[in-house]
């Protein structure tokens, strides 16, 4: 089955995200598909390549990254909630005047658009934070 | 814009009083954006969501924006099925004389029915 993920909550504050990527890794290696990861919300948090947890904890910029990696999955971090939030990648960086950027890769800035194609393009969209 | 895209019937489902968090304009934005796409969109209010529904907000003293002037718009947008949950808003005191937009109320019952027949359901 085809499933798209919506993620609102932020990385460390609440378990949704942490619950969200358990919830893709396990359905990866179920052999279903993930036709997106789309952050909103406070969970545009989790793209930030800054995120430096102690290292007896679970690094979920880190994890997100490593399953991406994996299964060439489609990061989309929303880009009027993570601008608003200081989550900037190098060209939004550059357009605001800004010394430093902070998206990490494979994570992409893109509109809310990206949301509704992951609704009409996948057979389920679950919602992890609301 | 994506005319190629096939219609589903998407329901934005919107649980948080308006101006505590962000999460009640953030449902509002996805919606107007989703607008766009010409997809068969609804919106239901639920829980402390039908706060956001009242008249007379004066969210400007704390710097927000009014979410209750941008309910008004949506059927300019062609958003016109708009549902709140009854007993919620009855559990607050509240009657459909204080609210910015005449809304359908439904019965948990017929909420059921409503997210039955929906290809997605994206909650807030």
């Amino acid at each position: 089955m085809k499933f798209s993920l919506a993620i609102y909550a932020a990385p460390y504050t609440s378990q949704a995200s942490a619950t969200a990527l358990k919830f893709a890794q396990t359905l990866l290696s179920d052999g279903h598909e993930v036709h997106r990861v789309f952050f909103y919300g406070d969970g545009v948090h989790n793209g930030s390549r800054l995120i430096s947890p102690p290292q007896d904890e679970i690094n979920l910029h880190q994890d997100w990254q490593t399953l991406a990696d994996q299964y060439s999955l489609d990061l989309v971090v929303c880009i009027a909630a993570a601008l608003r939030r200081g989550i900037l990648d190098q060209s939004e960086a550059k357009r605001y005047s800004k010394e430093v950027d902070n998206l990490g890769a494979p994570f992409e800035l893109s509109g809310l658009g990206q949301l509704v194609d992951a609704c009409v393009n996948s057979d389920r969209v679950i919602t992890f934070g609301a | 814009m994506s005319s190629k895209l096939a219609t589903k019937k998407i329901l934005f489902i919107s649980r948080k009083a308006p101006y505590g968090c962000a999460m009640a304009k953030e449902c509002l934005d996805a919606l107007l954006a989703a607008s766009a796409y010409e997809q068969d969109l609804g919106l239901l209010f639920m829980g402390d969501g039908v706060f956001q529904l009242k008249k007379e907000q004066q969210p400007e003293a704390g710097r927000q924006k009014n979410i209750s002037a941008t309910l008004p718009v949506l059927s300019m947008y062609d958003i016109k099925d708009i549902y709140l949950q009854a007993s919620a808003l009855a559990e607050r005191g509240l009657t459909a004389d204080d609210l910015v937009i005449p809304v359908k109320a439904l019965n948990n019952n017929e909420i059921c029915e409503l997210m039955g027949q929906q290809d997605q359901l994206l909650s807030f």
